[in-house]
Parts: structure tokens; C-alpha cells; sequence
């Protein structure tokens, strides 16, 4: 399978002091393959966010890039400056649709005109008369009333914006669309819609792969091939939907996923885990396992020295006492 | 108190320049212009504190209980304080001035108070009714407070720094109408201050006579002190609001 | 289904905001029944009238319409003490662990504070002690927080700290909106348990205000599904989740995403 956009050893910090770093991104690495949906999963802090941004290679300050690169297509982008990422990256290559952007259309415009500015911003050369066709287009082929693009975002529900926005981020089909929790306040149908909306978008190759970022695993399960989920700015394992899910190797996976509270069948009988503490303060990351001060069986080597990933029942985790699996998935 | 001469006392002729002996000459009655600012520095601020103080305590009660109360109390509090904001805040202040038998500097702080208050309550009374909707709000109405303790103890504090800012402004514009007022000649009796030595450079051709150091150091004094506490505001809202720190 | 006592009633509750033309109805003659030491879910989505209906049982908002009963009389008529006498037997928790403090006090004047809804005369030493019990039943080392200001603990920390003023309190009935909303999915675990404690030790009836359809099964011992002002259907876990009959539930179940259901996400 090919690859699309390789991640190695990234690091990006927000400098909050002369002297003081919050360490969101500590040492990432993860490739995505063309045709997949890639799950990014963590709880509030872990850094996926941070991450998101990242792989723009837009790092505006107090972000800084600090080491790693973010390979596209072999070019590494985040040595490209701002605006050749603007013109040439951003939108067309790769396009990233931030938490709450919804909430941050100019209320004063017109979609259209939203659509022309933001078209515009890329393709200077494109006609507005151009722009528009196309973004009729495609939304009548994704079954989203054309009338949005007459009205004003105060005009529509939270789910018709957010639709609106993955719609127009994708006009000039990216080949990689990263989005940052684009269904959390947002009502449960109005999440479905969102979901099945990029799921035919993958299904008609208007892009080519999705990085899904959330806190809600059970999302995930619904369109993610493979999942990765990060704990204290590092990614600590990453697998199938499957592995990651119904066979967590990580202890905190575990942990995670057994807090995941779900309208099914035996959920009722089900045991909740009590996790004392918090995720380290990033600005001084604990030597050896992150998780290890609240893991119930970390042992003193957890704590020696930092952990690399590594393979473990065809899926990598970052563990020295991984949890065994009865069937490999 | 900073001079240990008295600004009244006459020791040279009129309108002399400034000189070695008295370093911004004498004004039109032969006294030492430096004295006199001296003086009427002090009392210019005393009016502004004063009146700053009085419009801070009237406005943000006023303005504390329409927000927190609302409806009717809101509506009747509301006309009160719209009325003093329509009419021409200076002729209010010239038109007590003149109708008082005795003009001394608390009763011209008074007046001026009276004209300033408007704003203060304006002010706090849209802060207090954004706040009301917060949640610990809530919280203390289910442990029982009253009323009157939830505006002090879960409003109040809230509004600490922005009060003090309107406070400073209150300050500055206090000396700034005490300036107008003494230039009408309806400031404080038998009393110097800024605008006061102002309207005797006026009234005793200064201007004419080229005589600057009778007018320009009181300007210069009130334009000074005015500039460095509108300065103390944006410094506040700098130690206030951590947001501004941060991007510094 | 329930046969113990009955502790809250609501009949044909009704709220208006705003007259004339901007008026917006939203809560719609609702009923229903609070029996004592149960776990009952409203649950709804945005601007299904849910909080507004948490706020008219704190007594907080008064209603348009209709009545709230608690031990058999009308909330509506009570004044002064008796006001001061429901909030001793019916209280609150809040979803925002930032806002629902005041940040100029410690949190042993919070829970200070709380105390005096009891109305029992204590001195400071009784006071502490019981600020300090009530800290320990939501596993928190007391030393460590009660000097501390609100700012300074993380929103776990706070969010339990409005349990251990339930605790304190020990009322009968518990309003909980969306209590961990804002909190993450590992921690949230702490403090459901800590909810399930305070019924399970001090048989607290619970009214659990969410939007999140996992967590109302979860949880409940009955359902109420609130959509638009009305509820349009209530029954145990059970009948209301996993066998809706209205079809509103029916959509909205459907579109709850769960871990061992996919739905048909590609087309043809």
C-alpha cells in the first residue's frame, strides 16, 4: 500500500516562557497509506490537536516545530514556509479542518462568498463563476442543498455548517484531509450525518485518506481502519480498529476503552475502572512510561527509562508489559 | 506642604518672568506661580479622589442592583440614571454650582459626582448582569444566600478591577471638569487650584500679555496627570487581564 | 413498575421565556414521577428543554405553568424558610467545574458556605471536621485541597468537590446537570461512581440530566426522553434504549454510535 504521508520523530512545543515548553508532541511517529481512515484518539491534553495542526506543517507560535519531519509525498513540509504552504500544500494536498472551525465562519458573509475567498486563497487564477459551479457541484453529488450556499452560517444548523465545512475544505479533492473533532457539539444525528458524509467522500475517492481526530472512541469504531491513541504527547499504541478496540495491549488503552460508555447490551453489568491521578504536566514529562504513575502494574524498569514503540501481536505498542491477547485479530 | 511658603503670600510684581528667585515667575497678583501649582496641584486632586470616590460608590451600587435585580427595579434604575445621561452633564454642573450659597472643595466634588455617577452605574450594571448568569450564582442560591450577600460576595469581587479602572477614569475626568467649572468661575471659593489659576490668566489677560508661565504649567500640570492615569488604566488592565501578559 | 415512595412529582410543567412574538416555549406540559432513592434520566439534546426542566425542580427559575410537588406540596408557594428547607432536601450539581465556583474563595469556605443550608448551629471545629469527612468520601486528601483556591485544582478535582458537597449536605434528591460532560472518559469513571456511592450510602434519589444515551442506560433506573419541550417517552432502560417504540427515539438510538454495531456506512 502506498504511502501517503509519513511521520518521523516529530516534536512541537508551545513556548509559554523564555525558558518553559508545554511538550504537546513529543516524539510522534506514524505513516498513513493511501485509501485509509486513520483514528487519532486521546482524552483532553494528550496532544492530538497539536498533532493535527502539525501535519499541516502550519506552526504558528507560541507552536514551534522542534525536530521530526512530516514527509507528503517525500517532501518534507515542515521545512516549507508559510506561504508556498498556503499556495501550494494547504487545501490541495493536504487540508485541515480545525476544532470548532465551524463556529468560526465570518458570520457577515455569505457561504459563497466564503467558498470564493477560501478558493481564492489557493487558486488565485480560478473565476469566482468557476469556484461557485464547482461548489454546486459537489454539493449536489453530495446530496447538500445548494441553497447553503445562498445563506448566512447563523442561518444553519451546527450539523449543516460543519457538513458546509467538510464540503468546501475538500473542493479541490486533497489528497489527505485531517479533521480535529468534527463531530463533537454536535447532536447525535447531526454526528451521523457528518460521519456518513465522509465516509462517501473516502467511497468516491474525493480523498484519498482521512485522519479522524476525537476523544469518543465509540466514533472511531464506525469509520476508522486503524487507530493510534495518544497519552501524554506520544502515541503509546496503534493498530487495527479491531486490536485497538476488542484486544487493547496498552494498559491505558484498556483503561480507555473499558470507560467507554456505550447503549448496548451488558453495559449495564459492566465494572467501570478507578484510575487514581492525571496525565503528567507536560511542561516536565516524567522519565520512562508516562502512564506509569497510574498504571496498576508498572514495575520500577516502567520507570527507568523512556519507552520506544514496538511490535507486539501485530500491532505497536509502547509497553514493556503489554497485555497479551488470547487470539492475535 | 511641599513648599513651606504660602501660595497666597505676594512677593514680586505682576506678571514677572520666571527667574532664579521664583522659577515660573509671578502670576497677576504677585504670587509665586510654582507655590501656586504646588498648591493647586494638590487641590485639583483632591476634587478628582473625591468626586472619583463618590461617582465609584454611587455608580456601582446603582448599577450592582438594576443588573442583579432586574425587571421593574432594573427599569426604574435604568430611567434614573438615562435621565442624568441625557442631559448635558455640564449643565447640570453649572447650574448646581451656581444655585449652592457656598462653594467648598467637597461640595463642588458633590456636583461633580452627581454628573459622573451615570457612567459607573452603565458600566457595572452590564458587567453585573452578564455575570448573574454564572453558575456559582447558582451555587449560593442553593446554599441560601440572600440577595444582598450574593451581590457582595459573588458579584462584587468579580467586578474588582474593572471598578478600579472606571475609578481611575472617574479621577481624571473629576480634575478635568473641576478645571471647566473654576474656569467659569463657578469652581471652589478662596481656594486654588489648577483651573482656578487658569481662569485668572483668562481673566487677567495672560494670554495677551505673553505672560505663558501663568497658564501654560497649570495646562501642562492637568494634561500631565490626566495622561498618567488614563496610563494607570491600560496598566491595570494589563495585571488584570492575563491574556494581554501573555502575548507581551 | 416502582413502588416506593414517591419523592418529586412534576405536573404539566410549563415554561415560556420572552412575550408576543420571541416567546419560545420550552418546556411543554411535562409530568412525571421522582421515587425516592432511584436513579431517573432525563435525557435530551440541545435545546430539548432539559435544564430548563433541572432548574424549575431547583427551584431556581419559576414555572409558567403546572406544579412540582415535593412530599406533597406545591414548591411554587414556598417562601422565606420553606424555600431554604427545600434546598436543605433537593440540590444541584452543575457541568462546569470552572464556573460553578467562586474563585475568590478557598474551598473550605466552599464547603463552609454549604453547610449553612443544614441550619444546625456547629461550631468551626464540627464544621471542619465535617468539610474534612466529606472530602475523604470522594477520595480526596483533605490537606491538599481545603486552603486551595478553585483555580488551582484540575476539573476532576473540582467536579468531585461538588460531590463532597452533596455529601455534606446529605439531601434527599440530587439534580445533576450533565455533570460529566466536561470531564474525560477515565475520569468521568471516578465520578459516576462517586454518584452511585451517594445513592448507594445515603440513598440519595438522583435525577441525571444528559444528552448522552450511553450513559442514561448506564445508569438509570428509568429513562425519560425529552425532545422539544415534551417527553416523548419514559420507561426503564431497558424499554426506552434498546426497544424504543416512539420514532423519534428509534432515530435517535439508531444514530448513537456504539462499539459492537456498525452501521451501514458505504453505499451500494
Amino acid at each position: 500500500m502506498k504511502k501517503l504521508l509519513v511521520v518521523k520523530g516529530l516534536k512541537a512545543y508551545y513556548q509559554i516562557g523564555p525558558e518553559e515548553n508545554v511538550k504537546a508532541v513529543d516524539d510522534v511517529s506514524l505513516t498513513l497509506y493511501e485509501g485509509e481512515v486513520l483514528g487519532i484518539a486521546g482524552e483532553s491534553g494528550c496532544g492530538k490537536s497539536t498533532l493535527a495542526r502539525s501535519l499541516s506543517g502550519l506552526f504558528l507560535p507560541p507552536l514551534r516545530h522542534i525536530s521530526g519531519e512530516v514527509l507528503l509525498d517525500g517532501v518534507d513540509i515542515t521545512k516549507i514556509d508559510e506561504r508556498r504552504l498556503r499556495k501550494e500544500v494547504l487545501g490541495k494536498k493536504i487540508s485541515f479542518i480545525p476544532q470548532s472551525s465551524m463556529n468560526a465562519l465570518n458570520p457577515t458573509l455569505r457561504i459563497r462568498n466564503f467558498v470564493v475567498d477560501l478558493m481564492r486563497e489557493h487558486n488565485p487564477e480560478l473565476l469566482e463563476e468557476e469556484v461557485l459551479r464547482r461548489a454546486e457541484e459537489r454539493f449536489d453529488s453530495l446530496s447538500l442543498s445548494k441553497k447553503v450556499l445562498d445563506s448566512y452560517p447563523f442561518e444553519l444548523s451546527g450539523g449543516m455548517r460543519q457538513r458546509t465545512l467538510v464540503a468546501v475544505s475538500t473542493l479541490m479533492n486533497p489528497d489527505i484531509v485531517v479533521a480535529d473533532e468534527p463531530t463533537s457539539a454536535l447532536d447525535v444525528t447531526s454526528q451521523r450525518q457528518v460521519i456518513e458524509l465522509l465516509a462517501v467522500m473516502i467511497e468516491r475517492k474525493i480523498m484519498k485518506s482521512l485522519i479522524f481526530i476525537t476523544h469518543e472512541l465509540p466514533i472511531l469504531g464506525q469509520i476508522a481502519d486503524r487507530i493510534a491513541i495518544m497519552y501524554a504527547g506520544q502515541i503509546i499504541e496503534i493498530g487495527t480498529l479491531s486490536q485497538v478496540i476488542f484486544a487493547s495491549s496498552h494498559p491505558y488503552t484498556k483503561t480507555l476503552m473499558s470507560s467507554m460508555i456505550v447503549p448496548e447490551e451488558g453495559m449495564r453489568e459492566r465494572e467501570l475502572p478507578s484510575v487514581p491521578g492525571s496525565p503528567p504536566d507536560l511542561r516536565h514529562p516524567p522519565n520512562g512510561c508516562r502512564f506509569a504513575q497510574r498504571c496498576p502494574q508498572a514495575t520500577d524498569e516502567c520507570r527507568a527509562n523512556d519507552i520506544k514503540l514496538r511490535r507486539f501481536q501485530g500491532r505497536l505498542v509502547r509497553c514493556i508489559h503489554p497485555l497479551k491477547v488470547e487470539r492475535e485479530l | 506642604m511641599l513648599s513651606s511658603r504660602s501660595p497666597t503670600e505676594m512677593v514680586g510684581f505682576l506678571y514677572e518672568a520666571p527667574s532664579q528667585r521664583h522659577l515660573l515667575g509671578t502670576d497677576n497678583f504677585g504670587r509665586d506661580v510654582l507655590v501656586e501649582l504646588i498648591y493647586g496641584i494638590r487641590t485639583s486632586i483632591f476634587v478628582g479622589l473625591v468626586s472619583g470616590i463618590i461617582a465609584t460608590i454611587v455608580g456601582t451600587t446603582i448599577g450592582t442592583v438594576a443588573g442583579f435585580a432586574g425587571k421593574w427595579v432594573d427599569g426604574v434604575l435604568n430611567s434614573l440614571t438615562n435621565l442624568f445621561l441625557v442631559i448635558p452633564s455640564f449643565v447640570i454642573l453649572i447650574l448646581l454650582a451656581v444655585s449652592l450659597r457656598q462653594r467648598s472643595l467637597v461640595l463642588i466634588a458633590v456636583v461633580i459626582a452627581v454628573t459622573s455617577w451615570p457612567w459607573t452605574a452603565r458600566a457595572v450594571r452590564a458587567q453585573t448582569s452578564s455575570l448573574k448568569t454564572r453558575e456559582h450564582i447558582n451555587m449560593a442560591r442553593l446554599n441560601g444566600k440572600g440577595s444582598f450577600e450574593i451581590m457582595l460576595t459573588e458579584i462584587l469581587p468579580y467586578m474588582f478591577s474593572y471598578i478600579f479602572m472606571v475609578f481611575v477614569l472617574q479621577v481624571a475626568g473629576g480634575i478635568l471638569n473641576e478645571a471647566g467649572l473654576s474656569m467659569l468661575g463657578l469652581g471652589p471659593e478662596n481656594t486654588i487650584s489648577l483651573g482656578i489659576m487658569l481662569s485668572w490668566a483668562l481673566n487677567f489677560e495672560a494670554v495677551r500679555t505673553g505672560a505663558w508661565w501663568a497658564f501654560v504649567p497649570p495646562v501642562f500640570s492637568i494634561a500631565i496627570i490626566t495622561f498618567s492615569l488614563y496610563l494607570v488604566n491600560i496598566g491595570m488592565d494589563e495585571i488584570f487581564n492575563p491574556r494581554l501578559r501573555k502575548q507581551g | 413498575m416502582q413502588s416506593d415512595e414517591v419523592i418529586l412529582k412534576a405536573r404539566n410543567l410549563v415554561k415560556v421565556f420572552g412575550t408576543g412574538k420571541d416567546s419560545v416555549l420550552a418546556v411543554d406540559h411535562i409530568s412525571f414521577d421522582i421515587h425516592s432513592g432511584k436513579v431517573v434520566s432525563l435525557v435530551g439534546q440541545s435545546g430539548s428543554g432539559k435544564t430548563t426542566t433541572a432548574r424549575m425542580l431547583l427551584n431556581l427559575i419559576k414555572p409558567t405553568e403546572g406544579r412540582i410537588e415535593f412530599q406533597g406540596r406545591d414548591i411554587r408557594e414556598f417562601r422565606g424558610r420553606h424555600r431554604l428547607e427545600y434546598w436543605r432536601k433537593v440540590q444541584g450539581i452543575f457541568q462546569d467545574p470552572f464556573g460553578s465556583f467562586n474563585q475568590f474563595f478557598t474551598i473550605k469556605k466552599i464547603l463552609k458556605d454549604s453547610l449553612k443550608i443544614i441550619g444546625e448551629k456547629l461550631s468551626e471545629k464540627e464544621k471542619v471536621k465535617l468539610c474534612r469527612a466529606a472530602l475523604e468520601s470522594v477520595n480526596i486528601d483533605p490537606d491538599e485541597v481545603m486552603d486551595k483556591y478553585p483555580f488551582e485544582l484540575s476539573g476532576g478535582q473540582r467536579q468531585r468537590i461538588m460531590i463532597a458537597r452533596i455529601f455534606l449536605i446529605n439531601p434527599k434528591v440530587v439534580i445533576a446537570d450533565e455533570p460529566t460532560s466536561m470531564i474525560d472518559a477515565v475520569l468521568r469513571s471516578n465520578i459516576l461512581k462517586l454518584l452511585m456511592k451517594l445513592r448507594d450510602v445515603q440513598g440519595t434519589s438522583i435525577i441525571f440530566i444528559t444528552h448522552d444515551i450511553g450513559l442514561a442506560y448506564y445508569l438509570s433506573d428509568y429513562v425519560l426522553i425529552m425532545h422539544r419541550g415534551k417527553i416523548v417517552e419514559s420507561g426503564s432502560p431497558e424499554q426506552v434504549i434498546i426497544h424504543p417504540k416512539h420514532p423519534y427515539t428509534r432515530g435517535l438510538i439508531n444514530d448513537v454510535p456504539t462499539l459492537h454495531k456498525k452501521w451501514a456506512l458505504k453505499e451500494g
